[in-house]
């Protein structure tokens, strides 16, 4: 409860020094290619298996009822909605959340941060802001390239076991996909970003001194910052389905 | 409060238009364990001053009050005739540009450049250095006082301990300080470097004029480079006086620092 605490008192320090100036827009640019740039191979990797793996598990079940014909229909929708957010989340929690909280970690332990400090620079606006607005910016992004790349998987399968052709696939797909999917995920993903930025900072500004707090400051954020969210995941669905009855 | 034997030299008399940082009556305590314990101090202007103290005595504690880094409990520090407490954010990060401040370890930002960790304090001070548009010549000229020109676009893994030292003295003087303080200069070196670094100290000084406050538990650093010294015992200053001052005094806990 205490974590939970500091961690809220984290989230406001952010906003507080997120409108205030100076700000730190080439950090900024150079943390959103980091992270984008570092994260994409994974992200198309997993997002590729997923689709693949997807749709031949779910075909011979979709066959048993007759619904094959079906089978873009419900991989878009799951994919969308659920599926790519969540996976590319998770993909970058290990990924990213992981190496900021062992990178501030390093810096914390051997007095980087406090050097930034007497130099008259503000760190948790160099550092922190920058990094949670780099992960909220691009985390939308990475999913829109891992629902792409999931559906492609998905649509090599159909064409090869199916007969099903690409145009055929996509028309059906995005036929079948409405407003009511596409903006309650890209808000969710939105979400998604800020937690991994918001826990790696957090566990690793704060992190203790010495080599073994490095470790721990990964290690928690990747533990901490997936199981936020699937709370979070949670939350948006709960919330998706009031407002557009899913 | 510790009762003081005559044979253990005090506090000198300082001239306070001299005086460029005053530290009284400051306390820290993290949780039960009493940092400091009333710790006084004066530094003057161009004076080389040593604070010596056993590992955990609050020596590294106390420096970082000065900047700011570290909340004290109570106490008056003054920077320039300027109370540390008083300030906001801006003022006293103007301040702090008149701070050098030489960490333990070096603390080089370590995903940058030598130059770029040079340039990194310039970020915010520009205005106190001319505007300038060009760094290069100010980098290259803190390097060459250091004698490390040629490791401009190195990064710091590929410096020795020694090098990176010398590297991060160099980064606390580009912006021109005042006052520079020293934390354990020479702790991780062998001492040949660590004597290099000591005259590089001394060098620096005479270069920029500026007072130096070191904290150190390196005897001969002390030796060499200090004019007046502080012994830190239990969080307070428990002697004062020149180095062949305090090694004359025949008090116990005074004597521990200077046995072989």
């Amino acid at each position: 409860m205490i974590e939970i605490g500091e961690l809220s008192y984290f989230a406001g320090r952010f906003f507080k020094e997120a409108l205030r100036p100076p700000f730190e827009f080439k950090e900024l640019l150079r943390q959103c290619y980091q992270m984008g740039n570092r994260s994409m191979v994974l992200v198309l990797v997993t997002g590729f298996i997923i689709g693949l793996v997807m749709d031949l598990q779910s075909r011979p079940t979709m066959i048993q009822f007759g619904a094959v014909s079906m089978m873009p229909n419900m991989i878009g929708i799951s994919i969308v909605r659920e599926l790519g957010p969540v996976i590319t989340a998770l993909v970058c929690a290990g990924r990213i959340a992981s190496g900021i909280g062992a990178e501030l970690g390093s810096m914390r332990v051997t007095e980087q941060i406090d050097a930034m400090e007497v130099s008259g620079t503000n760190p948790f606006k160099y550092l922190v802001v920058t990094r949670i607005l780099a992960t909220t910016l691009m985390l939308p992004l990475l999913v829109i390239l891992g629902d792409a790349v999931a559906l492609y998987g998905s649509a090599l399968v159909e064409y090869y076991k199916g007969g099903v052709s690409f145009q055929l696939y996509f028309n059906t797909v995005f036929k079948a996909l409405s407003y009511g999917d596409l903006v309650p995920a890209t808000i969710k993903s939105i979400f998604f970003g800020f937690a991994i930025g918001l826990v790696g900072c957090f566990k690793g500004y704060y992190s203790k001194k010495g080599t073994a707090g490095v470790g721990i400051a990964a290690n928690t954020a990747v533990v901490f910052t997936s199981m936020l969210l699937f709370i979070i995941d949670f939350v948006a669905v709960f919330i998706s389905d009031i407002f557009y009855d899913l | 409060m510790m009762e003081k034997k005559k044979d253990i030299p005090t506090q000198i008399k300082t001239e306070p238009s001299l005086i460029v940082l005053e530290v009284k009556d400051l306390y820290k305590s993290f949780g039960d364990n009493k940092v400091l314990n009333g710790f006084n101090m004066v530094l003057n202007k161009g004076e080389n001053l040593v604070v010596m103290g056993k590992s955990g005595s609050g020596k590294s504690v106390m420096v970082k009050c000065l900047v700011g880094l570290v909340q004290p409990d109570s106490g008056y520090i003054s920077v320039m005739g300027k109370e540390i407490k008083t300030l906001d954010r801006e003022t006293l990060d103007a301040l702090r540009s008149d701070i050098g401040f030489l960490f333990q370890g070096s603390a080089l930002y370590d995903s940058m450049t030598v130059r770029e960790n040079l340039e990194f304090p310039m970020r915010r001070h520009k205005e106190k250095l001319g505007n300038v548009t060009d760094t290069t010549p100010l980098v290259l000229e803190v390097l060459e006082s250091v004698g490390l020109a040629h490791t401009m676009d190195l990064m710091p893994e590929e410096l020795s301990g020694g090098m990176k030292r010398r590297v991060a003295l160099a980064r606390t003087l580009i912006l021109r300080p005042r006052i520079i303080l020293y934390d354990e200069p020479t702790s991780g070196l062998d001492p040949i470097t660590s004597k290099e670094i000591i005259e590089l100290m001394r060098n620096i000084q005479k270069k920029y004029d500026t007072s130096s406050l070191i904290i150190t538990h390196d005897m001969d650093c002390a030796r060499v480079i200090s004019e007046r010294m502080i012994l830190l015992v239990d969080g307070t200053n428990y002697a004062e006086g020149t180095y062949q001052e305090l090694v004359k005094s025949s008090d116990p806990k005074v004597e521990a620092f200077f046995k072989k």
